[in-house]
C-alpha cells in the first residue's frame, strides 16, 4: 500500500486541478443571469461534507444528491435522471 | 495482461473498438440487452436486437480473437409500459437455448416505479424457472440509493434464489455495501462522468476486499471508454497492488462468476 506522499505525488495535481475547476464553476454560475437552481443549491450543499472528518465522504457526497422519498410512482413521468434529487412541491 | 469485458454494449461501438480490446488483452466481452437510447416503436424491434446480439455479434467479435456473450431481457427504461414489456418477454424464449447466453440482464429499475418492479420480478421469475445467472443494473444518479433498496428489498421475496448466481451492477460507495453484505457479486463500472473513477473504484476495492466483485466499462453509445478495464489496471498498478490482485479483479473473479453459465467457456 502506498504512503500518503506517495499517493500526494501521484494525485495532488489532478485533486488541486479539479477543485479549482469546482470553484470555477461556482463562480461561473454566480455570475450569469437566471432563476436559482435545485441542482446548484445540492451542489453547494454537498461542499460541507469534504471538510467533514470522516472516513466515508464521497458515500456521503452520494447520499446528499440521493432521491431519499419513500414513495414509489406507479410509472414514470419522464425518463431520465439529473444528479440531484428534485424537492418537493411545497404547498403555499 | 489478460481481462474479461463482463459489461459492453458493443452494437453501439465501431469495430476499431474491437481492435483496441483484441490489442489491450481483451479475451471475452459480455453483452446485456439495454436501452437503445431511443424507445423502440415495436416488439419486432427487440426480435432483431436479440438476433443482433446472438447471431451478428459474436461473429464480429470472433474476427478479433475476442469471445461474445449476451444477457437478454427488456431494459428497464422500456419496462415502464407492462403491457409493451411482457411483449418483449415472451420472445425470450426462444433466444434463451442460443450458444452464447448466459442468463437474464440487465434488468432493473431506472425511475424505480411499480411498473419497473413488475417487469423486474417477471424477469428473476424468467432466470429462477431457467436456472439462469441475473444481471442487474441499477438506476442513475439521484436514483440509484433509493433503486438499489427496492431491488435487494424484491429479491429477498424470492426465497429459491442463489445470491451468488446475481451480480447488481452499477454500485458506487453508498450502494456497495448493502450489495455485498446481502452476499450478492457487486459490479463497478468505470464511466468518464458518471458511476465510478478508476481511483474511486480501487478505493472500494481497498476497503471490501475483492470477493464477488469486478469492474466493467459499460461502454455503450454515451460517454464512456471501451479501454477503461486495462486503464483502471494501470492506475492499479501505480497504486502497488501486485499483478496477482489486478488479474484477480479483472480476470479471475468475472471468470468465476460467468462460468456459472455452462456456455461460458
Amino acid at each position: 500500500m502506498p504512503s500518503k506522499k506517495e499517493l500526494l505525488d501521484l494525485q495532488f495535481i489532478d485533486a488541486r486541478h479539479k477543485l479549482i475547476d469546482i470553484a470555477a464553476f461556482l463562480d461561473r454560475i454566480d455570475r450569469h443571469p437566471g432563476e436559482e437552481d435545485y441542482r446548484f443549491t445540492a451542489l453547494k450543499n454537498a461542499l460541507p461534507i469534504l471538510l467533514t472528518e470522516r472516513p466515508d465522504r464521497a458515500r456521503a457526497v452520494l447520499e446528499s444528491f440521493s432521491d431519499l422519498t419513500p414513495e414509489i410512482a406507479e410509472s414514470a413521468p419522464f425518463q431520465g435522471a439529473f444528479g440531484a434529487a428534485i424537492p418537493p412541491l411545497t404547498c403555499l | 495482461m489478460k481481462y474479461i469485458e463482463p459489461h459492453g454494449h458493443m452494437v453501439s461501438r465501431t469495430t476499431d473498438d474491437y481492435e483496441k480490446l483484441a490489442l489491450s488483452g481483451c479475451e471475452a466481452i459480455c453483452e446485456p440487452a439495454f436501452w437503445a437510447g431511443f424507445d423502440r416503436s415495436s416488439a419486432d424491434g427487440f426480435y432483431d436486437y436479440f438476433r443482433q446480439l446472438t447471431e451478428y455479434e459474436p461473429k464480429r467479435a470472433a474476427k478479433y480473437g475476442i469471445k461474445h456473450y449476451s444477457w437478454l431481457c427488456i431494459n428497464p427504461k422500456e419496462a415502464d409500459d407492462p403491457g409493451f414489456a411482457r411483449e418483449v418477454m415472451s420472445l425470450i424464449p426462444q433466444f434463451l437455448d442460443c450458444p452464447t447466453v448466459l442468463g437474464i440482464g440487465e434488468i432493473g429499475l431506472n425511475k424505480n416505479t411499480r411498473n419497473e418492479l413488475e417487469i423486474f420480478e417477471a424477469h428473476v421469475q424468467l432466470a429462477l424457472d431457467r436456472d439462469l445467472p441475473i444481471l442487474i443494473h441499477t438506476p442513475h444518479l439521484e436514483d440509484k440509493l433509493k433503486g438499489t433498496q427496492l431491488i435487494l428489498d424484491s429479491l429477498a421475496s424470492f426465497s429459491k434464489l442463489d445470491r451468488g448466481k446475481i451480480i447488481i451492477d452499477h454500485v458506487e460507495e453508498h450502494t456497495i455495501s448493502h450489495v455485498l453484505d446481502a452476499g450478492y457479486w457487486a459490479g463497478m463500472t468505470l464511466y468518464p462522468e458518471s458511476k465510478c473513477s478508476p481511483n474511486r473504484a480501487i478505493d472500494m476495492l481497498e476497503l471490501y476486499g475483492p470477493e464477488r466483485m469486478w469492474i466493467n466499462s459499460a461502454c455503450d453509445w454515451g460517454h464512456s471508454d471501451p479501454l477503461s478495464i486495462p486503464k483502471c489496471a494501470l492506475e492499479m498498478k501505480r497504486r502497488k497492488h501486485s499483478a496477482e490482485d489486478i488479474e484477480t479483479l479483472i480476470y479471475q473473479n468475472p471468470r468465476k462468476f460467468l462460468s456459472q453459465s455452462s456456455r461460458f467457456i
